[in-house]
C-alpha cells in the first residue's frame, strides 16, 4: 500500500452513469490486477474504493458508477485536479492457476477489474475467453477494448438488445480451463453453481479503511474470517462459504 | 526545544499520541508504511477470551465529518492474539503496548486480562466496558456505576499492570461512572468510546447497518468528546486519556486542556493512515504557537 497525490489526466463518460478516469502518479504499489484503489473525497468522510481496470507505468485507469455522493462527487471532477489516494490495496488476481484457456466472466461494474487481467493473461500467451454480462445495449461498455486485446469476447445481455440474450450463466457451456468473475453477487453465486472447474471471484463490500486495519468488511470463509479489503477482494471458489456470505 | 514526554500510569510516553483500539488492528498494516515506534504507545484490537467474527455486514456507515462502524468485537479471542499477533506485534513494536480487553461477563474480563497481564510487551490493560455493538453485552457494565464498579474490582485483583477503564458515552452522567471506577481501584480512565448512533437507506427505507446501529466516531464527536473528557478529569484524580474525533495536533492541545494525560485518535487512521505520525510531527510547532514548552503543564488547564 502507499498514499499518493494523484492528477486526473481524463474523466469522461462511457455510459450514462459509467465513467473512465484516469490518473497519473506513483503506481508503485499496484501488483497485481484485481487490486483496487481508496480515494479521499472533500466534503466527505469515508474514502470510496475503486477496482483497477488498466495500469501503464504511472498510469491508472478506473471505471467506476455513479452510484451515490461520492461517485457523484467524481464525475465532477475535471482534468488536471488532484486526488489522495491509496493505492495497491487488496490480494488482486493470482495468474498462476489460469491454465491455457482462462475464461473471465463480468457483470456490469465487475467488468473493469477483468480487463487488466485478460491483458496479463495474453501477454502470457493465453488463450482468453471473456463473457461480458450487463442488462441492455444502452449500458454496454469496453466490449471493443477486451476485443482489441486479442480475447475472444461473447457480449451478453438480459434483455437481448445486443449481443446473446440472457445471463452470463446461459453463455457459460465452453471449454475452459479455469475461470476469474467479478460482478453482482447474484451472478458470482450463478458463476458459483454453474462453473466446472477452479475458479477466483472478486467481492464487493462496504469497508471502513480499504487496508485491512477495521475489520468493517469481514466475510466468514472455509479457511477461516476475512477481510474483503486485506486477504481479498479476490477469494478462490473453494474457501467461499456463501450462506454465511451476504 | 517542545517537550511531548508524558507520563501514564507510571510509564513514560516519548509523546501522547496513542492509536485507538480498533482502529489500528494489531500493528502490522501500519507498520508497513512507517515506523510505529513514534508513537506514545498503541491500544491493540479489543480481545475477548473467545474468537468472535462480530455482526454481519455492511458494518459502516458514512456521516458528516465521521463514521458509523458495527464490528462487534471481531477478534481472533486471546489465546491467539497471545500465540500469534503478539509475537508479530513486538517484530514491529519496541515500546509497551495497550491491551484492549472486551468482555460480556466479569469473569470473562478477568480471565482475559489476567492472560495479558501476564505478557511482557503490555504496559496497560484498557477495559472496554463500553463497546455498544454486541447485543446483551460490555453496554451494561459501562452504563451502570454499581456494574462498572465490580467488573474494575474484579479486574484489578486479577492483574498487576495499570487497568484503564474505557467508558461509553452513552450515559446520563460520565462522572459519576468514572468516579465508580476510581474507588474501586482503577488507574485511569479512557474516554469516549463511540456514540449509538444509526442511519437509513433512503431508497431501500431500511437501515445502512445491518445491525441497525453502531458507534458513531470521527471529527464530528469532538466536542462531546471533550466536554466529558473535562467533566472527568474536574472528578477524578487518576489519569484521563481522551478520545473521539481526535483528527490534528490541536485536537490533541484541547483534550489535554480538557484534562487528558494522553489522547487516543481512532477513526482518522482509518481515512489517513498516516494521520498519527502528522499528528506526532506537528505537536512541537503547534505547542510553538501556544507557548507550551511541556505538553505536561497543560493537562487538565481549563479546569483550574
Amino acid at each position: 500500500m502507499k498514499q499518493g497525490i494523484f492528477e486526473i489526466t481524463e474523466n469522461k463518460p462511457l455510459t450514462q452513469n459509467v465513467m473512465r478516469m484516469r490518473l497519473i502518479g506513483d503506481t508503485s504499489a499496484c501488483i497485481r490486477s484485481g487490486q483496487f484503489i481508496n480515494i479521499k473525497i472533500e466534503g466527505l468522510f469515508l474514502r470510496r474504493p475503486i477496482s483497477v481496470c488498466d495500469l501503464n507505468k504511472d498510469e491508472l485507469t478506473i471505471i467506476y458508477k455513479v452510484v451515490g455522493k461520492g461517485t457523484e462527487v467524481m464525475r465532477r471532477k475535471s482534468v488536471g485536479d488532484k486526488l489522495d489516494v491509496l493505492t495497491g490495496l487488496g490480494n488482486g488476481y493470482d495468474l498462476s492457476p489460469s491454465g491455457d484457456k482462462p475464461l473471465l466472466i463480468g457483470g456490469g461494474v465487475g467488468v473493469p477489474p477483468l480487463y487488466l487481467l485478460a491483458r496479463q493473461l495474453m501477454e502470457r500467451g493465453k488463450d482468453v475467453t471473456v463473457i461480458l454480462g450487463f442488462n441492455t445495449a444502452k449500458e454496454v461498455f469496453y466490449e471493443k477494448e477486451f476485443g482489441d486485446l486479442g480475447a475472444k469476447t461473447i457480449l451478453v445481455t438480459a434483455d437481448g438488445s445486443v449481443g446473446k440474450k440472457g445471463f452470463v450463466t446461459d453463455h457459460m457451456d465452453l471449454d475452459y480451463s479455469y475461470f476469474y468473475t467479478c460482478g453482482p453477487e447474484p451472478m458470482l453465486k450463478a458463476v458459483y453453481k454453474r462453473s466446472v472447474t477452479s475458479g477466483q471471484f472478486s467481492f464487493e463490500e462496504r469497508m471502513g479503511c480499504g487496508f485491512g486495519a477495521c475489520m468493517g468488511c469481514s466475510c466468514k470463509t472455509v479457511t477461516g474470517y476475512k477481510r474483503i479489503c486485506k486477504d481479498g477482494p479476490v477469494l478462490c471458489k473453494e474457501e467461499i462459504l456463501w450462506q454465511t456470505q451476504k | 526545544m517542545a517537550d511531548t514526554k508524558v507520563t501514564l500510569c507510571g510509564i513514560e510516553l516519548d509523546n501522547p499520541v496513542i492509536p485507538a483500539s480498533g482502529t489500528f488492528g494489531y500493528g502490522a498494516e501500519f507498520a508497513e508504511l512507517y515506523d510505529i515506534n513514534i508513537l506514545g504507545t498503541f491500544s491493540f484490537k479489543g480481545t475477548t477470551w473467545e474468537p468472535r467474527f462480530g455482526n454481519p455486514t455492511p458494518r459502516i456507515a458514512e456521516c458528516t465529518e465521521g463514521m458509523i462502524n458495527s464490528v462487534g468485537l471481531q477478534n481472533p479471542g486471546v489465546e491467539k492474539v497471545i500465540s500469534e499477533e503478539l509475537p508479530k506485534l513486538k517484530k514491529v513494536f519496541r515500546k509497551k503496548v495497550m491491551a484492549n480487553v472486551g468482555g460480556f461477563s466479569i469473569e470473562e474480563y478477568v480471565k482475559t486480562a489476567a492472560q495479558l497481564d501476564a505478557c511482557d510487551c503490555v504496559g496497560w490493560l484498557e477495559i472496554n466496558i463500553s463497546c455498544p455493538n454486541v447485543h446483551g453485552g460490555g453496554m451494561s457494565f459501562g452504563t451502570s456505576p454499581t456494574a462498572a464498579a465490580e467488573v474494575t474490582k474484579a479486574v484489578k485483583k486479577a492483574v498487576k499492570k495499570p487497568v484503564i477503564i474505557k467508558l461509553s458515552p452513552n450515559v446520563t452522567d460520565i462522572a459519576s461512572i468514572a468516579a465508580a471506577c476510581e474507588s474501586e481501584g482503577a488507574d485511569g480512565i479512557s474516554l469516549i468510546n463511540t456514540i449509538l448512533g444509526m442511519r437509513i437507506n433512503l431508497a431501500t427505507r431500511k437501515p445502512v447497518i445491518a445491525n441497525r446501529k453502531g458507534g458513531f466516531s470521527g471529527r464530528a464527536i469532538f466536542p462531546v468528546a471533550v466536554r466529558m473528557v473535562s467533566e472527568v478529569a474536574e472528578r477524578v484524580h487518576i489519569p484521563v486519556i481522551g478520545m473521539g474525533g481526535v483528527s490534528s495536533a490541536d485536537d490533541v492541545l484541547e483534550m489535554m486542556m480538557a484534562g487528558a494525560t494522553a489522547v487516543e485518535v481512532g477513526a482518522a487512521n482509518l481515512i489517513d493512515p498516516y494521520a498519527c505520525k502528522k499528528i506526532i510531527e506537528d505537536l512541537p510547532a503547534e505547542m510553538e504557537k501556544y507557548k507550551i514548552n511541556s505538553l505536561r503543564e497543560i493537562i487538565g488547564a481549563v479546569n483550574g
